[in-house]
């Protein structure tokens, strides 16, 4: 014992408590209190000012370039001129092809495994793969959809190529979401309608879900969201028309490679401004709703 | 007798709940005072409100005064911190760190400061002989506090608190999360702790009130009832809502 | 009986909506290998990860200049991204007043939305030619694709720190300010120690975020497969190969960004194990409160 209590420092919890306290020698603790509560309100609001510096920038350069004619005329000249019309459809069109697909999926995959499945090898096996399809990176995404989608299925560069690869990305976004507020709804609900003499689906589909549904809405809003603004994922999957796409193997460019393209190949500056503002502004639109949702629900389970 | 505490007209409020109702009581030095009183009358709100635990709390709101030694303690020019110091704190629940059991005790003096290796040595031993567990833990200080057993870890807080130093020790049932044996250690550790502490304790458990205070203060409902002696309330109280307490018809 | 048919036809149709995320990242691993195999054959597993050369006019496949890049972005943007995130988390967690609580929440939760596509435009009109003017160079560099993906990993390794934080029961705390500790103190002393495997899974998943990233760097860092001198000078990422060259890529070309793929699918799939584990580990020692 003796010397060794202050040798063993292996871990990092303890080597940060010493490294921390010896400080205390050169600044007294109630000096150092302030010192942080200044560096802690100076990160706090370095965080608001990112946020509002990038959008504040973008709308700033983008919104002078929002007009009628720009958001419903086509591009002209490779998007040196004209509008997005064919893009704002686009992106409409692949998200809710992604939506349809991933939303039934996703949500049904929840129910599972909230209510039918225990902890086991099998279920955790089924989180495992969830967890690592949430973290793929959406490039990777991008190749098995060529790969599949494209050439294996041979569906083509087409909405329905690129809706598919995004399902499977929004997936586990829908999935854990769901889970939990399905998760929350209060035993006695379920309880009370079982001994109703209801079966468990009759329950579950009558009771727990309309229960859960603000929750489940915010995971497909999410879901949602994950699917606009994606850009790697689409980027050889969907095609690269400039018309209106009317069927769903019909090639499209989404707004969000739109922008990317006018950026990067300096096609036009203004008119990246504008698509720029135009895919924030949906992108605000989706998480006011869903911060709307969220609080109104956690209001109604709070005032019962 | 010299007070340590004296407490006039404490009002406590919780955002709009008026919890201690005009609380007038004086705190001996030296000595050990029981508050007893059903759930829910503001005991540990009590005393928490002594050592500005409730400061945490960002509803609260006090009135009245309390004084340590003359001094308001919640005036602006004291810092909390530094009351914390000389009114240290036992909990209901057990609550070491997730630390070995040598850097629980030496916590207190690291973060006032003192890292000097010897005296942290010889402190946690006096401390911990102070708490009655040296001899239990002395070949295995290195190792995780949470090892111990329940009343293992609250005589750990105990060391823990006493290594500051304070003048105060306040406990907040200390005993009620513990079997009967810990218990009865406890108590035989309040009994010499008063010769260099005093000492403020919260107990449901009215033998343990007996058995370990010489003062006894009786709270109902945001209020002092009676205060006084412990033999002389438990022997002849002279409020009729006092004796249907002690005698169990309520509570 | 029918309602017993219909309980059962019911549950397995949920079973398999289960069972799809297995499939899919079945599918995606097993035809981005089969596509990737063929370079990784033609090039040699070796060459193809230490090879010092991207070249496909020459068929020369090797991506270690593109993992250096990764890894390195990576670790530059942690390097801002960890401070700052878990000093916002305790701020969040511990220290900031309802009101700064409720808008920094909702900043943090809209900064990890704005699409990388916006970061990527934001950082070539703006972040480029400031890095230009104040460092020199070009202005594409690794430094510039790490200060965006800092943004873009903040509100991930933030919000899941503040969880663990918060999830440090109030005792600890309560006992800490109790012996005199600041709050300061308390934070860094006790809430913040018994955090740390929280805030490990965070960092590393924020690893994964960055790492994976695509369009955000490919717009920002140059994108030149070598290994950069300095962190000043232009570099290119795993994901950026992948989305740069796919366009016109065919034949064994085609199959090395599929090889480049098989690498970051790699990355990812260890950085999920290791915060599984840690996760496990947490679990378990959670009775024992070894710090």
């Amino acid at each position: 014992m003796g010397e060794d209590i202050y040798e063993y420092s292996a871990d990092i919890g303890k080597r940060y408590f010493y490294g921390g306290l010896t400080l205390n020698r050169i600044i007294s603790p109630k000096y150092a209190q302030k010192i942080m509560n200044v560096v802690f309100w100076g990160v706090g609001i370095l965080a608001v000012a990112i946020l509002v510096i990038v959008i504040g920038y973008i709308l700033y350069h983008g919104l002078p370039q929002i007009n009628l004619t720009f958001l419903f005329t086509s591009p002209i000249n490779d998007g040196r001129s004209g509008g997005i019309f064919p893009m704002i459809i686009s992106t409409f069109y692949i998200t809710i092809v992604a939506l349809v697909v991933a939303a039934p999926l996703g949500v049904m995959a929840a129910i599972f495994l909230a209510e039918y499945s225990g902890e086991n090898n099998f279920v955790k096996s089924i989180r495992f793969a969830t967890e690592t399809l949430a973290s793929v990176p959406s490039i990777v995404f991008g190749l098995f959809g060529l790969a599949f989608f494209v050439v294996f299925l041979q569906i083509g560069f087409s909405v329905l190529s690129g809706g598919l690869t995004l399902a499977m990305m929004a997936i586990p976004t829908i999935l854990r979401t769901s889970e939990v507020a399905i998760e929350t709804v209060p035993q006695s609900y379920k309880e009370g309608s079982m001994a109703l003499g209801s079966s468990k689906w009759q329950t579950i589909y009558r009771v727990v879900i309309p229960a859960a549904i603000p929750g489940i809405m915010t995971g497909i809003l999410l879901g949602m969201a994950r699917a606009v603004e994606e850009t790697a994922a689409i980027l050889y999957t969907v095609g690269a028309s400039f018309s209106v796409p009317v069927s769903l193997f019909d090639s499209a460019t989404p707004l969000s490679l739109h922008l990317y393209n006018l950026a990067v190949e300096g096609i036009s500056l203004p008119n990246a401004y504008g698509t720029a503002a135009v895919l924030v502004i949906i992108i605000l639109i989706i998480t006011v709703t869903t911060n709307y949702m969220v609080e109104r629900y956690t209001k109604k389970m709070m005032g019962r | 007798m010299e007070n340590i505490f004296e407490v006039k007209d404490l009002n406590t409020y919780f955002g709009d709940s008026h919890i201690l109702k005009g609380v007038n009581l004086s705190v001996p030095k030296n000595e050990v005072t029981s508050v007893i009183g059903p759930s829910g009358t503001g005991k540990s709100v009590f005393l928490r409100t002594l050592n500005r635990m409730n400061d945490v709390i960002s509803t609260f709101r006090k009135e009245g005064d309390i004084l340590l030694d003359g001094q308001e303690i919640y005036d602006p020019k004291i810092d909390a911190v530094d009351l914390r110091k000389r009114v240290g704190m036992v909990f209901q629940k057990p609550n070491p760190f997730p630390k070995s059991i040598f850097e629980n005790v030496a916590y207190g003096m690291r973060v006032h400061g003192d890292n000097n290796k010897k005296r942290l040595q010889e402190k946690v031993e006096s401390s911990l002989k102070g708490a009655a567990l040296w001899n239990e833990v002395k070949d295995k200080i290195d190792e995780s506090a949470m090892s111990l057993s329940g009343g293992q870890q609250q005589r750990l807080c105990i060391a823990r608190t006493i290594a500051v130093e304070p003048e105060v020790i306040l406990m907040d049932e200390p005993c009620s999360a513990l079997d009967p044996i810990s218990t009865t250690k406890i108590e035989d550790l309040i009994h010499q702790l008063k010769n260099d502490f005093t000492i403020v304790i919260v107990t449901h458990n009215m033998q343990q009130a007996t058995r370990v205070s010489k003062y006894t203060a009786f709270f109902l409902e945001g209020k002092v009832v009676e205060k006084g002696l412990t033999d002389k309330i438990f022997i002849e109280p002279e409020d009729k809502r006092t004796e249907d307490y002690i005698t169990g018809r309520f509570g | 009986m029918a309602r017993n048919w219909e309980e059962y036809i019911i549950e397995k149709i949920l079973l398999l909506a289960a069972i799809s995320s297995v499939i899919i990242i079945l599918l995606i691993i097993g035809f981005v290998v089969a596509q990737g195999l063929p370079a990784i054959q033609f090039t040699g597993f070796i060459n193809f990860i230490f090879g010092m050369n991207w070249n496909p006019e020459y068929n020369l496949y090797g991506v270690f200049p593109m993992i250096v890049g990764s890894l390195g972005i990576m670790a530059l943007a942690l390097l801002f991204a960890v401070p700052l995130s878990i000093l916002g988390a305790m701020f969040l967690a511990e220290v900031a007043p309802r009101a700064m609580r409720r808008i920094l929440r909702p900043t943090i939760q809209t900064l990890a939305g704005i699409p990388s596509v916006i970061y990527g435009f934001f950082g070539l009109i703006v972040l480029v030619p400031f890095m230009r003017v104040h460092f020199g160079g070009s202005g594409f560099s690794m430094l510039t694709a790490s200060i965006i993906l800092t943004v873009m990993v903040l509100p991930t390794i933030l919000t899941i720190s503040e969880d663990a934080l918060k999830s440090i029961p109030l005792e600890y705390k309560e006992a800490s300010l109790a012996l005199g500790a600041t709050h300061w103190q308390t934070i860094k002393n006790v809430i913040f120690p018994a955090a740390i495997p929280g805030v490990i899974t965070a960092i590393i998943l924020g690893m994964g975020r960055a790492i994976g990233e695509t369009m955000a760097v490919i717009m920002v860092a140059g994108n030149v497969p070598v290994i950069p001198g300095s962190i000043l000078e232009p570099v290119r990422a795993l994901t950026s190969n992948i989305a740069l060259e796919m366009g016109y890529a065919v034949g064994i070309h085609y199959n090395a960004l599929f090889a480049t793929g098989i690498v970051l699918l790699g990355l990812i799939i260890f950085l999920l194990v290791i915060a599984n584990y840690i996760n496990y580990k947490r679990r378990v020692t959670i009775g024992g409160g070894y710090l």
